[in-house]
């Protein structure tokens, strides 16, 4: 059972909750998907880390067998090629990976090279194993490293995946295999705007799904209303809490400091897995 | 000198255009034989890589100088590359910019953006 957890901007609070519901379950897997800024692992502080080097494949030029016919520049659809004063230049960071232009160079001057863009690391944490999604600075996309993170989960497990902020091609290809999805929402207008941008992408993809309102404080809570309005159900709510603000800060696991949120999070964590079973 | 600008449409009043990659048209202008020519950017509706594209289509035509508003670093990497020179256009006019380019007033733009890619960019 796969959960994802999604917001349309950071900080609203993915890490809290899929953290804490990851503890919260007897056996579970947490996989930081937010690979250009992966923190689910100061929560959990893993240990017995293995690490994968993730790369991607770009074309590279023999020059001598290059005669400028430029096939490989009229079939990428991402322009990732250029010919000028005699030489064909790649953007790698424009490449998508097809491997179209080596198929279709006629003289074979191009071929395929492996470039490391990331990592993953995998450890484990008490009851969870910890997969944490590393992109290395100045890379242009994490997807790659999402597909591999996710590719081989175990389908039996009780998987949390903590999502990048936002709802771009790295989001969508974060939930894609989702059998649930966890918006999480602030209580402002724009959290509402934010909210929104997630809901888009749930209902595109057809998932079920439910909103947690983080940061709750006594009054209107505008993330409510428009959940309301649309009929968007409402799994749980977690107070704008002091305590729970130091705890966290502290890159502590609230669940394993305090009955009190071990209690609130396992009610979630229920509440969630009828959810999904429904 | 041959100089190649980003313009709104296939008219020397037409205004510069903001976008160097996707622009709808290039003008092509002979310093001193004063001939013009409008191209089509046909990486106006590219996917990704428009600025590759579009300063692929400057270099193939051999120009010495190129008068943008702004460009990206892609763009930029293929137009020095082909050692092509970038100015800085100073209004939108594109008469006063190429005077301003054979009065020697033109500046180098040298504030290279690192690209919109699907992220607007007004």
């Amino acid at each position: 059972m796969k959960i994802a957890v999604l917001s349309g901007k950071g900080g609203t609070g993915k890490t809290l909750l899929s953290v804490n519901l990851a503890a919260s379950a007897t056996e579970s897997v947490y996989i930081d998907c937010d690979v250009e800024e992966p923190n689910g692992h100061l929560f959990f502080k893993p240990v017995d880390i293995q690490s994968e080097g993730i790369s991607i494949k770009v074309p590279f030029v023999d020059e001598s067998l290059c005669n400028g016919c430029r096939k490989c520049i009229d079939f990428c659809k991402f322009n990732a090629l250029a010919y000028i004063i005699n030489k064909l230049k790649v953007f790698n960071e424009v490449c998508h990976s097809c491997g179209g232009c080596v198929l279709f160079c006629p003289e074979k001057a191009l071929s395929e090279r492996e470039i490391i863009i990331g990592e993953v690391q995998s450890g484990v944490s008490e009851n969870v194993t910890v997969l944490t999604g590393i992109l290395q600075t100045g890379e242009k996309s994490g997807v790659p490293i999402i597909k591999r993170i996710l590719q081989d989960t175990h389908q039996d497990k009780l998987t949390f995946i903590d999502c990048p902020p936002g709802s771009a091609c790295i989001v969508m290809d974060s939930i894609k295999d989702a059998d649930y999805c966890i918006m999480v929402a602030e209580p402002t207008l724009f959290g509402v705007h934010n909210l929104n941008m997630v809901y888009e992408l749930v209902k595109l993809f057809n998932k079920p799904h439910g909103v947690v309102l983080n940061k709750c404080i006594d009054g209107e809570n505008p993330s409510e209303k428009f959940c309301l309005e649309k009929n968007i159900k409402i799994i749980g709510k977690i107070p704008f809490d002091h305590e729970l603000g130091t705890l966290n800060s502290k890159a502590l696991i609230l669940v394993r400091e305090n009955n009190k949120y071990r209690d609130m999070f396992s009610t979630l964590l229920q509440i969630v897995t009828k959810e999904v079973q429904v | 000198m041959k100089i190649a600008i980003p313009v709104n449409d296939k008219s020397m009043e037409a205004g510069v255009c903001d976008s160097f990659g996707r622009t709808p048209y290039y003008l092509i202008y002979d310093t001193e034989s004063k001939e013009s020519i409008f191209l089509d950017n046909s990486a106006v509706a590219s996917q990704g890589g428009a600025g590759i594209k579009a300063a692929q289509t400057v270099v193939d035509n051999k120009v010495n100088a190129l008068l943008t508003p702004r460009c990206g670093e892609n763009a930029a990497e293929v137009i020095r590359a082909a050692n092509i020179q970038l100015y800085k256009t100073i209004n939108d006019s594109i008469k006063d910019n190429i005077d301003a380019l054979n009065e020697g007033k033109l500046s180098f733009l040298v504030d290279i953006h690192p690209g919109f890619h699907g992220h607007g960019g007004k």
